[in-house]
């Protein structure tokens, strides 16, 4: 997957958790859950989309990686390599 | 008769919110009754198949947004939409009243086995590995579920607790209310019962498995509580909640009132896990009369119970004949006939159905009577069509439950002293 398309994936996940998830003024390098009505059990279900989407195991420790955009997709890139 | 409390101990209920099988608030629902129209249809269910089911249809967007409604459980969902409903209709907006001495109490038969089959089924499709387990199964599995939903949704920082009472747990939860109101311990309680069973496979298969579970061609013709070709329970989803005020602060801020809770009992058969006991249920109502200072010839409406199971119909029966023996103006009817079994809001649902009679002087009827079981022909039983009377002035709802548990609740008429 491309960074462009891992991003998609993201704020799709994002959509599915909040319809009213509004992402145009969304800076990419600042915390997702500070722009957006996301709260902690919001954040696992992004993890366990990702999980059921793409079989991929996020170990806690590893979850702050996952706080902005950028961060998300800087991380994801390459285990999505081949998908 | 002049009461006995003072109005600072007597309990008003001033508001309705329900949903129930055919009718998402009590004009609709009481005019469905009256109609006998039955609000059965049918649901397919994962192992089950096509079964006879009373489903809800509200408008679950109102009071919440379908991400919160996501994130919760249906109960949560249906109690959400009973409790702002109630508020509404009593006209409560928390000028009058503090959240923080509000209390919720909510009856519930069970709690969580729709959620946990669901993941079950779940982790399922993912060989069973336990790390497709949901995050979400805890807060919405815990029994106090639904009745946090409702504190969180509206702001509510007084107790909120679910009152376990298998199918007697409504009419448990009217009881828990009054006794906090009497107590001091709440200015306003909002209390009633819900039930999200038709969710689950499991609930549907274990009452088929002990021969109850209702079966009919004709959805709408399964559930015939008293009649000799009744073959067992219709399974249903819905939800009421009821606001009670101690009586002075209701008429202060001139409140509407739909009755007065003025007799409860509750009490154990100590006996069997499912069936149950007439006479026990007899000393129930027995318990509740005397609170409410009233002799079985004062009660105008007793709802029955009755699930339409042959045990259990012929049971009450028994104990109602006993216990109302003579009593020539006392009327019998049964509102499952017409929304099935809502297990832990059958009980409040029921009497919701029952209280515009003190409005509209009508005893709704129990349906689909069309062979009375000759040991169910109780004198005063309503059946097909609506009773008119000059008044009424006391309904006596009777709710039962597994492990035996008995619950009664006596509403009279409103009369100021």
């Amino acid at each position: 997957m491309t960074r462009e398309e891992i991003k998609d994936v993201i704020l799709e996940i994002i959509a599915d958790i909040d319809e009213e998830a509004d992402f145009a003024q969304l800076d990419a390098d600042a915390p997702l859950r500070d722009q957006l009505d996301l709260d902690s059990m919001d954040f696992l279900d992004i993890v366990m989309e990702l999980r059921k989407r793409y079989k991929m195991q996020i170990p806690e420790e590893e979850y702050p990686q996952l706080a902005t955009l950028t961060s998300c997709v800087n991380y994801l890139e390459p285990k999505l390599k081949d998908v | 008769m002049m009461n006995q409390h003072t109005e600072h101990q007597r309990i008003v209920i001033t508001g309705v919110g329900l949903t129930a099988p055919g009718a998402a608030n009590l004009t609709d629902f009481r005019a469905n009754l009256l109609a006998g129209k039955s609000g059965i249809s049918t649901i397919d269910l994962r192992y089950m198949g096509v079964h006879p089911a009373g489903l809800c249809t509200f408008a679950e967007t109102r009071y919440r947004k379908k991400r919160e409604n996501s994130r919760g459980t249906r109960a949560g969902c249906i109690g959400v939409y009973c409790a702002n409903e109630a508020l509404v209709d009593a006209g409560v907006d928390f000028s009058e009243y503090d959240r923080a001495a509000t209390g919720v109490y909510i009856g519930l038969t069970e709690h969580g086995t729709v959620e946990t089959e669901n993941e079950v089924y779940n982790v399922g499709q993912y060989a069973n590995d336990v790390n497709y387990w949901t995050h979400h199964h805890n807060p919405r599995t815990v029994l106090n579920n639904p009745a946090g939903e409702i504190t969180m949704n509206l702001g509510i920082t007084g107790p909120h607790y679910a009152i376990g009472a298998a199918c007697a747990a409504g009419n448990a939860a009217l009881i828990q209310g009054v006794q906090m109101l009497r107590l001091g311990e709440v200015d306003l309680a909002l209390c009633g019962g819900i039930s999200e069973c038709v969710g689950s496979f499991g609930i549907f298969a274990s009452f088929r498995a002990q021969g109850a579970l209702a079966e009919h061609e004709d959805p709408t013709k399964a559930s015939r509580p008293f009649d000799l070709d009744r073959n067992g329970i219709v399974i249903s989803e819905g939800g009421c909640v009821f606001t009670l005020e101690r009586l002075d602060r209701a008429l202060a801020r001139g409140a509407k009132i739909y009755g007065e809770i003025t007799g409860y009992g509750m009490n154990s058969d100590a006996r069997d896990f499912v069936l149950p006991y007439g006479p026990r249920q007899r000393q129930c109502m027995e318990m509740a009369l005397k609170r409410a200072d009233l002799r079985p010839a004062d009660v105008t409406i007793l709802n029955a119970h009755a699930t339409g199971t042959k045990q259990g119909d012929i049971e009450e029966c028994n104990a109602i004949r006993e216990t109302f023996a003579g009593c020539e103006n006392t009327w019998i009817n049964n509102t499952k006939s017409s929304i099935g079994h809502a297990m832990g809001a059958a009980g409040v649902l029921e009497l919701a159905g029952n209280l515009p009679s003190f409005a509209d002087n009508m005893v709704h009827p129990t349906i689909n009577l069309d062979n009375l079981d000759p040991e169910c022909a109780l004198p005063g039983l309503v059946a097909n069509i609506p009773q008119q009377l000059p008044q009424v002035d006391a309904i006596l709802n009777n709710s039962f439950g597994m492990l035996g548990i008995n619950s009664v609740v006596i509403v009279e008429r409103f009369v100021a002293n």
